[in-house]
């Protein structure tokens, strides 16, 4: 009985809610008890939820090779909100589109969990605080928990909970040293700027929801609309064509926030400043793609208007080339990597726009594997100085050599090299990260890189000469950056005590390299395995919308031999800067000599490229300036200076006090005063004059005595 | 007999005596035997109309009088020894505490 149903691998889809279940159970063991824990238990606990949500997974990806349309599991038929003509269930969508997203997630998170563990449990002690350790994993498995429930939605509002919510987690996690950082606050700044810039997005994506239903609720069955994922499809194409084309470049607004594309990309540099797991999982590996699975679901609505298309396309294209020429100029080891995530979400951004779906959705997964594992390995790498320079701090002789005019920048790479001899295998999988994330054949990162190269030949000329460019600085800078980390000879003392990482945190490396170089045979082409996957979601929801997607494009050598060679000769040329020149550079008299050759090269444009264009800059006059201006003006012009100290102070209190004065002025002292003391002193006055009367001699008396007898007498014989 | 208006002429010859007595004497003494003269031109005015009259009721007045005459001679010669004990002076105009 209990066989059979496992057999029916149908029954699997009925799983789908422990994706999210089990990291809300991992999270809330971890908040509750975590204070009596260990540290190991803590990871343990935490790295058990994501293993078992990728498990979950698995199964679903077993249950949809049976059954590859897919299913929407309701869940407990939970009526989310039930609001008029607004009807939200809390469903699962389970689908290849769907289950690849919790593949990445749960593995990829599962391996950085881990890797994490290692990497934590050094750093809150570098950072002086152990007790973080446990909100540390308290936060990830609440990542985790809010990315799958992005990923497993099955319509657009609880697809908006998942993305408030690693949204939430970013900005947790970025800011989680918020006591550190420039000036005390460097990092808590950078979490805020994630955050706002993130809201700007999340405004597009709302007002796209709010669009879709004011268009899409009066055609929807009896006039209940739910924002479903397939009801919003097979609608599409009733929907005003501006309409859509409305609604599609909100949400591409909100993309351009999430995914970090121009022009919101500038909160992903400085979120490095979050722990270097972070970095991997979040703003590499997981969260920086949901944008792009965004578009990749709404492909139905997509495919409608071209003009849509084009645009996501062009802002994909251009941030690509963009961030990839700031990258060539930094010198913050995460930095690098950091332009390079939005240089290469850009590219998955440009695929998805082309229509090219597939290509996009691989080069996410592919994307997640290596960078992931080149920011853990970026990690180990700045571990290692860290220990190097906890040990020359602690050793009488080195501790002589160490130069203390200015504080030591474990990031900077400019304090590296020569770490192949001490961290070998960081060394070697950073190596074949990089590669990979070169193109370079037969690594992962080629496979997916040509298959959007090749859609772009085709699909977008203008694309594809941008997206060629990007991938040439790629390799660039990611051969200047193998150069300067790991070859030479050390540049400073802490660098050359560098040691390596524990095993804990080189096995997911090592698991992480293994996919960066095997990976790309999923979709190795003539055999295409993951576009057929991946068909079976998209072919399902486009069905009933004609024109639009991207017919596949097959395997292109001409492509894949030019990108190849730009590739190659990308790594040369770095190697002839980076190795040969430098060390030309040494024998240079000190004024000629410059920290990286490419500025003796380029000079004002090197200087362009390494303040990264003055963007920043430019925000801050041209948005954040007025925009401080304004709020100056209103808290002090129009609040203060009018509302409080005009309408309040004058207005009403100068008014209320005006008021009084007259009352207890010439009203109570002029005029109620003035008549009691008239009285008063008429009474007076009165008395002092009658009491004259009262003379005391009594003769006197007497006398009127008499008068008055006579006068009453004189009347009564009178009258 | 004498008629009636005789006596009544005598009663408010004394009356206006007394009344003047007490006006215009400044010794107390003195003026206490004005009020007496006064109280008894009342007296003889009272008991000439009931002569006249051939009625009690002006008689039983006389007696009345002069048994109020003789309580306040009393206590008026006190008040005047106490006066000349505390002023040393029976002058009434010396007396004028009660001036207002």
């Amino acid at each position: 009985m209990i066989l059979s149903a496992a057999l029916n691998t149908a029954n699997y889809f009925y799983l789908v809610p422990w994706v999210v279940f089990f990291p809300l159970i991992g999270m809330l063991i971890n908040m509750i008890f975590g204070g009596r824990m260990g540290e190991k238990a803590i990871g343990a606990i935490a790295c058990l939820a994501s293993g078992l949500s990728f498990g979950v997974a698995v199964l679903l990806g077993i249950a949809l090779l049976g059954h590859p349309e897919g299913m929407t599991v309701s869940f407990l038929n939970w009526n989310w909100i039930t609001m008029g003509a607004l009807q939200l269930e809390w469903a699962f969508r389970v689908d290849s589109l769907s289950v690849t997203m919790m593949l990445v997630v749960g593995g990829v998170g599962t391996l950085i969990h881990i890797y994490a563990v290692g990497y934590m449990h050094a750093d809150v002690r570098h950072n002086g605080d152990p007790g973080r350790f446990r909100r540390f994993f308290v936060f990830f498995n609440l990542f985790i928990l809010d990315m799958m429930i992005l990923v497993s939605a099955s319509n657009y509002m609880v697809l908006f909970v998942g993305w408030e919510g690693v949204g939430l987690c970013s900005y947790l996690l970025i800011s989680f040293w918020y006591d550190k950082g420039k000036d005390g606050i460097g990092n808590a700044k950078a979490g805020n700027k994630a955050f706002i810039a993130n809201r700007v997005g999340d405004l597009g994506f709302l007002i796209a929801a709010f669009l879709m239903f004011k268009y899409f609720q009066p055609l929807s069955p009896n006039g209940v609309f739910n924002f479903d994922f397939q009801a919003v499809a097979s609608l599409a194409s009733q929907v005003p064509p501006s309409v859509i084309l409305a609604i599609t470049l909100f949400l591409l607004l909100g993309v351009t926030g999430k995914s970090a594309q121009l022009p919101l990309y500038v909160w992903l540099p400085d979120a490095m400043a979050g722990p270097t797991p972070v970095s991997a999982l979040i703003h590499a590996a997981t969260m920086v793609t949901a944008g792009i699975y965004l578009i990749a679901r709404s492909h139905a609505i997509y495919s409608l208007v071209p003009a849509a298309q084009n645009w996501v396309a062009i802002v994909g294209g251009v941030t690509a080339l963009f961030a990839a020429t700031i990258a060539l100029a930094q010198f913050d080891i995460k930095k690098v990597l950091a332009y390079s995530t939005i240089s290469q979400l850009g590219f998955m951004v440009a695929a998805v726009g082309m229509g090219a779906y597939v290509a996009g959705m691989f080069h996410l997964v592919m994307h997640a594997f290596f960078k992931a594992l080149l920011f853990l390995s970026a990690g180990s790498v700045i571990q290692g100085i860290e220990r190097g320079e906890h040990e020359v701090e602690h050793d009488p002789i080195l501790r002589k050599r160490l130069k203390h005019e200015q504080h030591f920048d474990p990031q900077d790479m400019r304090n590296m090299g020569g770490l192949r001899r001490t961290m070998k295998t960081t060394f070697w999988v950073y190596l074949a990260a990089a590669l990979s994330i070169s193109g370079i054949i037969p690594l992962a990162g080629f496979w997916s890189k040509d298959e959007i190269l090749t859609e772009a030949s085709v699909l977008n000329r203008s694309v594809y000469v941008l997206l060629l460019i990007a991938a040439f600085f790629t390799a660039f800078y990611m051969g200047r950056q193998i150069l300067m980390v790991f070859f030479g000879e050390p540049r400073s003392e802490p660098a050359a005590h560098a040691s390596e990482s524990p095993a804990v945190m080189t096995i997911p490396l090592v698991i992480l390299a293994l996919l960066s170089i095997f990976g790309g045979f999923i979709n190795f082409p003539t055999l295409h395995a993951f576009t057929s996957w991946l068909e079976n979601t998209i072919q399902a929801l486009a069905e009933g919308v004609t024109g639009g997607e991207a017919a596949a494009v097959g395997f292109n050598v001409v492509v894949a031999i030019i990108s190849t060679v730009l590739a190659v000769g990308a790594i040369i040329l770095a190697w002839y800067l980076y190795m040969r020149r430098s060390q030309e550079m040494l024998h240079l008299p000190l004024n000629k000599r410059a920290d990286d050759p490419l500025r003796l090269m380029l000079g004002p444009v090197f200087t362009l490229l390494e303040n990264k264009y003055w963007v920043d800059e430019l925000y801050g006059y041209v948005v954040i300036k007025p925009y401080q201006w304004l709020s100056t003006f209103l808290a002090e012009k129009l609040d203060w200076d009018f509302w409080h100290d005009f309408f309040h102070d004058k207005i009403l209190a100068g008014g209320f006090n005006a008021f009084t004065r007259l009352l207890s002025g010439p009203i109570d002292l002029g005029f109620i005063d003035e008549v009691g003391n008239f009285l008063g002193d008429g009474f007076k006055e009165l008395a002092a004059q009658m009491r004259k009367i009262q003379s005391g001699f009594f003769r006197n008396y007497a006398l009127s005595v008499f008068i008055g007898l006579i006068f009453i007498i004189g009347y009564l014989i009178l009258r | 007999m004498l008629p009636v208006q005789y006596y009544l002429a005598l009663a408010i010859i004394l009356f206006i005596l007394g009344a003047l007595g007490v006006l215009i004497r400044r010794n107390a003494i003195v003026v206490f035997m004005s009020i007496e003269l006064m109280l008894n031109a009342a007296n003889l005015a009272f008991v000439a109309y009931a002569r006249y009259w051939q009625s009690m009721h002006g008689q039983i007045f006389v007696f009345f009088i002069m048994t109020v005459a003789a309580a306040e001679v009393a206590i008026g010669l006190a008040l005047i020894v106490t006066i000349f004990r505390t002023k040393a002076s029976i002058d009434v105009d010396q007396i004028s505490t009660l001036k207002g």
